[in-house]
């Protein structure tokens, strides 16, 4: 049976991994490499990079870190955060990532998706949504300035922000997904953006509305707190794999603890083996 | 020393890591000659079929694979490199492959309408009483999934059924002689997850992306003689 999937997500910026990690025993708590090597032995069923470099130069360091951690870690590894080009797709399959995670540049051209995943293969092409919740709109309708998360009521969509979740599109983020799936995306990495951060679970209902529109695994992201809001992504969200970076960089739960807890709730997990 | 075939696909990078840490020498080469005088190959591969076909065409790989099969090195196919073994896929059309093993690439039927999905046991014009449950399963078939070892082929020993190791493939092998399936894995269907004929070994999924389990396989098939 097809285990459902834990993923831990590093923000590296600069080479650097930054949010504060607490890994007990590391030599180096920043190094990317230190820590992917943590969560391998931790049994982490794949890995996650968000590069979040601003500067265009120091860009180049990613593909170190993952040349670096590709070496060591023997699992599939995605990188995210600026891509842009088939160039820096190349650049970073090159280096040892196995999947890209592609959001602005994807809503700026679409086109660009289905080049991509026409030179490298659909299994390598992730589109990264980054969703909020807003009134439902007639299509095509501007979005109101004076709209809140509770205004929205039950009444409500989602809408995909690109630019780190700064800029809004108008884009209706199920349908984002549908047609991103047409043009060749092999998984979408949902996040909502109203729960980011907020450690009270994953948007479940957004989760659920993109995983039941498309046929392509889809990672849920965004408010993990607890180990339920884990099983909740999985049970209510229908998602594939889940994507958490806070509760395992500060130690609140160890993945093993995680699997340990879906396995006993049901849920088929894959636990290390060796 | 052992060759890992290079015709612009796929991350070879880790394929290569993989070999190195288990203790084994290998090098990425489209060099026929290289491929001649290696110890063990490796055909890997990520992409669509058809492409991969073309690429190994154009680098004047085929004849090469052929060769070094026939030779009778041990010989390792990995994903697309299982697929391309064999004599046709439906990926994109209906395209030939290397035709060392006979049988068809299919795709999963999942993730399509429910209705396009084949009900099995149903009589032609019968119509099913009630809605036949269809399973949803996402396709690619993404992930950790265990294996069945139905043979024990020398780079599967120490492997026992249940073991997980990663896949990520939308089209899976259908093999016409049944007795070349080495493990089997269960995804709405049971399919070949990996092959072993003679001197061939190939697999669905990526042992360099397996973890201890992944690293054990590819351990035990640089030691194959």
């Amino acid at each position: 049976m097809l285990t459902k999937r834990i993923i831990p997500c590093l923000d590296v910026k600069d080479g650097r991994v930054v949010k504060g990690v607490s890994f007990v025993n590391l030599r180096d708590a920043g190094d990317p490499v230190e820590i992917a090597k943590a969560y391998d032995k931790d049994g982490a069923d794949e890995l996650c990079f968000l590069d979040i470099t601003a500067s265009h130069e120091n860009r180049k360091t990613i593909l170190d870190v993952v040349a670096k951690t590709a070496e060591q870690v023997f699992m599939p590894l995605t990188v995210g955060g600026g891509v842009r080009t088939l160039e820096d797709i190349r650049n970073l399959l090159t280096a040892g990532s196995d999947k890209v995670s592609i959001n602005t540049a994807a809503v700026e051209r679409p086109e660009f998706v289905k080049e991509a995943a026409g030179r490298f293969g659909t299994q390598c092409i992730v589109v990264a949504i980054d969703a909020k919740r807003c009134v439902r709109r007639a299509p095509g309708a501007k979005r109101r300035l004076d709209e809140t998360e509770e205004s929205c009521g039950s009444a409500h969509s989602w809408e995909v922000f690109t630019h780190g979740g700064r800029k809004p599109t108008g884009i209706d983020a199920v349908e984002w997904a549908k047609k991103m799936e047409g043009y060749g995306a092999g998984e979408i990495l949902l996040t909502s953006m109203d729960q980011d951060g907020r450690l009270n679970g994953y948007d479940l209902e957004l989760t659920a509305a993109v995983s039941n529109a498309v046929s392509i695994p889809v990672i849920a992201s965004g408010g993990v707190g607890t180990l339920e809001h884990l099983y909740d992504g999985f049970v209510k969200g229908k998602a594939d794999a889940v994507l958490a970076a806070s509760i395992f960089h500060y130690r609140t739960h160890t993945i093993p603890e995680a699997k340990a807890y879906l396995r006993q709730k049901g849920i088929a997990v894959r636990l290390a083996e060796g | 020393m052992i060759a890992i075939i290079d015709y612009g696909m796929g991350n070879l990078r880790s394929v290569q890591k993989a070999f190195e840490t288990v203790g084994h020498r290998a090098v990425v080469t489209r060099d026929p000659r290289a491929i001649a005088d290696a110890s063990h190959v490796v055909l890997p591969g990520v992409g669509a079929f058809a492409d991969c076909m073309a690429n190994l065409e154009q680098y004047g790989l085929v004849e090469p694979i052929w060769k070094t099969i026939a030779s009778g090195k041990p010989f390792l196919g990995i994903c697309l490199g299982l697929q391309l073994l064999f004599t046709e896929s439906e990926e994109f059309g209906l395209h030939k492959g290397l035709g060392v093993l006979p049988g068809r690439v299919k795709k999963f039927p999942w993730g399509l309408a429910p209705d396009r999905v084949p009900v099995p046991g149903l009589r032609e014009g019968q119509a099913p009483a009630e809605p036949e449950p269809v399973p949803r399963l996402k396709v690619p078939h993404m992930g950790w999934n265990g294996v069945t070892v139905t043979r024990e082929a020398p780079p599967l020993r120490g492997i026992a059924s249940g073991e997980h190791v990663y896949f990520v493939h939308s089209y899976y092998v259908e093999p016409q002689d049944q007795s070349v399936v080495a493990t089997t894995t269960d995804y709405g269907l049971p399919f070949a997850s990996s092959v072993w004929r003679d001197n061939i070994f190939a697999c669905q999924f990526h042992p360099e992306k397996s973890q201890a389990t992944g690293l054990r396989i590819v351990k035990n098939f640089g030691e194959w003689s």
